[in-house]
C-alpha cells in the first residue's frame, strides 16, 4: 500500500496531478449547480412577479 | 437551403432543455463511473513504463484535458458560428457554456503538464516546449472571450461579436499548434526536450482511451448542465419556464 | 477601386491632421526598446541574442497604441454609418481603412526597427531579412488590428481589452518573425518562415476584411 502511494519516490508528482484534475471536475460540478440554482429561483420569482399584480383587463364602452 | 426538422427544434430553448434534462444525467453518470474505472486502471493496475516508471501515469489524464480544452474552443466556435448565421439563441448559450469549461480543463492541463514536466525534465516550465505555448496561448484565448462577452451590456450584442471572435480564434488553433511546432523543430537537441509522452503499449493504451472518452462525456456532462442554466437565465419570464417542476438538485 | 481611394486617401488626410499624435507609437517603440538594455545589463553578445525577439515584441505592442483612429472616432461622429451606407462593399472600405493605418502607423515603425536593431548588435547582413520579415508581417499585423478595434468599437472602454484579445492571435506572427530575424542574424536559410508570413499575410487579406466587417456592423446596431 504504501509502495502505491510512494509511486516510486514520485507519489508527490502523481497524487497532486490527479489531485488537481479532481479538484477542477468538482468545482466545475459544484459551479454548474451554483449557476442552475440562481437560474431557476431567479425564473421562479419572475414568474410570480408576472402574475400576481395582473389586473382585469379594462373593457373599453362604446358609447 | 432545407435544413432537417431536427435542426429547427434545435432552435427552441424549451426543446433542448428538455433534451438536455434527458441526456445530461447518462453522460453524468457514464462520464464519472469511467472517470474513477480509468483513474483505478491507470494508478494502480497498468504496469509501470520503463524510462519514467511511475510518474509517466500522467499520462492518464494530462492528454486527456488538453484535448477536451481545444475540442472545447471548437465546440464553442461551432456553436457561436451556428448562433450568428441561423440566429439561434440557443447556439449562442452553448457557446457562452463551453466557454468556463474549456478556460478550466485548459488550465488543468497547464498545471497537470508542469506536474510532469518537473520530475520528467527538471523544471516545471519549459518556455520552449511546443504544447505547454499552445495550451498557454489557449488559455488566453479563452480569457479573451470571456472579457469580451463581460465587456458588453448587450447581451445579443456580445453574442454576436464574441461569436467573430470565436471563429477568428478557431482558425487560429491550427496555426498557433504548427507554429510552435516548427519553433520546436529549429531546436532539436538536448536543450529542450520534447514532453516526455512513453511509447505505449496496449495495457497503457486501453486505460488511456478510457480516460479520453471519460473526459469528454464529464465535459458534455458539464456542457450540457451548464447550457440548461443559461438557457432558463435567457428565458427570462417565458411561459415554458413556469412549468418546469420545482428543481433541486440535478 | 474608386471607394477604395477615397476612402484611403480620406483616412491619410485624417490622420495628417493630428500627426502629432502619429509619434506616439514610435516613441513608445523606442522607450521599451531602451528599458530593456537598461533592465538586463546585457552584454553585447547578449544582446544580439535578445535582440530580435525584444524587437518584435516592442512592435507588437507599439503598434497597439494607435487604434482610436481606425473606427471609434469614426464610430463617434457618424461617419462610420455613412461609410457603411455607401453602396461600396464594405469589405472594400474595410481594406481601405486597414491599408490607411498600415501606412500611419506600422510603415514608421517598420522603418524605425531596423535602426533600433542596429543598437542591438544585429549584423548589418542579417538586416535585409529583419525588413523583409516586418513587411510580410505588416498586412497581417494590421488586419489583426483593425479586428480588435472592430470588436471593440461599441465599448466605451474598449482600449484595455484589445491587447488581450489581439496579442494571442498575432503569436505565430512573432514566432516567425522573431525566428526568421534569429535565422538571418546566425547565416542560416530564411525561407521556410518567411514563406509562412507570406501566407498569413494572404490568409488575412482574404478573410479579415469580412471579420472586420461583421464585427463593425455588429457594433453599430
Amino acid at each position: 500500500m504504501s509502495e502505491f502511494l510512494s509511486m516510486g519516490g514520485d507519489g508527490a508528482y502523481v497524487w497532486s496531478a490527479y489531485g488537481i484534475t479532481l479538484a477542477t471536475l468538482i468545482i466545475n460540478a459544484w459551479l454548474v449547480r451554483v449557476k442552475r440554482g440562481h437560474a431557476l429561483r431567479r425564473a421562479r420569482e419572475l414568474a410570480t412577479q408576472t402574475e400576481a399584480p395582473r389586473k382585469q383587463p379594462k373593457v373599453h364602452r362604446v358609447q | 437551403m432545407r435544413l432537417p426538422r431536427w435542426f429547427h427544434q434545435l432552435g427552441s430553448p424549451p426543446h433542448v432543455y428538455r433534451l438536455a434534462d434527458r441526456l445530461a444525467p447518462w453522460l453524468g453518470t457514464l462520464g464519472c463511473a469511467l472517470l474513477a474505472i480509468g483513474a483505478v486502471w491507470g494508478l494502480a493496475i497498468a504496469p509501470p513504463d520503463y524510462q519514467q516508471d511511475e510518474v509517466y501515469r500522467i499520462i492518464y489524464i494530462h492528454p486527456q484535458t488538453a484535448y477536451v480544452a481545444m475540442m472545447a474552443y471548437v465546440v464553442m466556435a461551432i456553436a457561436s458560428g451556428v448562433g450568428y448565421i441561423w440566429r439561434l439563441k440557443v447556439a449562442h448559450a452553448a457557446a457562452v457554456s463551453a466557454a468556463p469549461l474549456g478556460a478550466w480543463f485548459t488550465f488543468c492541463a497547464l498545471c497537470t503538464g508542469a506536474i510532469w514536466g518537473r520530475p520528467t525534465w527538471g523544471t516545471y516550465w519549459q518556455w520552449g516546449d511546443p504544447r505547454i505555448m499552445f495550451e498557454t496561448l489557449l488559455l488566453f484565448q479563452f480569457l479573451g472571450y470571456m472579457a469580451l462577452r463581460s465587456a458588453f451590456d448587450d447581451r445579443d450584442k456580445a453574442d454576436k461579436v464574441t461569436a467573430i471572435l470565436a471563429v477568428v480564434g478557431v482558425v487560429n488553433v491550427p496555426i498557433i499548434h504548427y507554429s510552435v511546432e516548427w519553433w520546436n523543430s529549429l531546436h532539436q537537441g538536448p536543450t529542450i526536450m520534447r514532453f516526455g509522452s512513453p511509447a505505449m503499449t496496449a495495457d497503457m493504451l486501453w486505460p488511456f482511451l478510457t480516460m479520453v472518452l471519460a473526459f469528454t462525456l464529464t465535459f458534455y456532462w458539464l456542457l450540457l448542465r451548464r447550457l440548461q442554466a443559461e438557457i432558463v437565465e435567457r428565458e427570462g419570464d417565458a411561459r415554458w419556464l413556469r412549468e418546469l417542476a420545482p428543481e433541486g438538485a440535478q | 477601386m474608386r471607394a477604395f481611394n477615397a476612402v484611403f486617401t480620406r483616412d491619410l488626410r485624417v490622420a495628417f491632421r493630428r500627426w502629432s499624435e502619429l509619434a506616439h507609437p514610435l516613441v513608445f517603440f523606442i522607450i521599451v526598446v531602451t528599458l530593456f538594455p537598461l533592465a538586463l545589463s546585457p552584454t553585447s553578445a547578449q544582446l544580439r541574442e535578445l535582440g530580435s525577439g525584444v524587437l518584435w515584441v516592442a512592435m507588437l505592442l507599439s503598434s497597439l497604441l494607435a487604434l482610436d483612429g481606425l473606427f471609434r472616432s469614426d464610430a463617434d461622429d457618424g461617419t462610420l454609418e455613412q461609410l457603411l451606407l455607401s453602396p461600396a462593399a464594405i469589405t472594400v472600405t474595410v481594406l481601405a481603412k486597414v491599408a490607411a493605418h498600415a501606412v500611419v502607423t506600422l510603415v514608421p515603425l517598420v522603418c524605425l526597427v531596423p535602426l533600433a536593431a542596429l543598437s542591438f548588435n544585429i549584423p548589418l547582413v542579417a538586416l535585409p531579412t529583419l525588413v523583409l520579415a516586418l513587411v510580410l508581417a505588416t498586412p497581417t499585423l494590421s488586419v489583426l488590428i483593425a479586428l480588435g478595434a472592430a470588436l471593440t468599437v461599441s465599448l466605451r472602454r474598449g482600449g484595455s481589452i484589445v491587447g488581450l484579445l489581439v496579442l494571442p492571435l498575432t503569436s505565430p506572427l512573432l514566432i516567425f518573425g522573431a525566428r526568421a530575424t534569429d535565422l538571418g542574424i546566425n547565416g542560416e536559410p530564411t525561407a521556410a518562415p518567411l514563406f509562412l508570413l507570406a501566407a498569413l499575410a494572404a490568409l488575412a487579406l482574404a478573410l479579415g476584411p469580412i471579420a472586420i466587417a461583421a464585427a463593425v456592423r455588429v457594433g453599430l446596431e
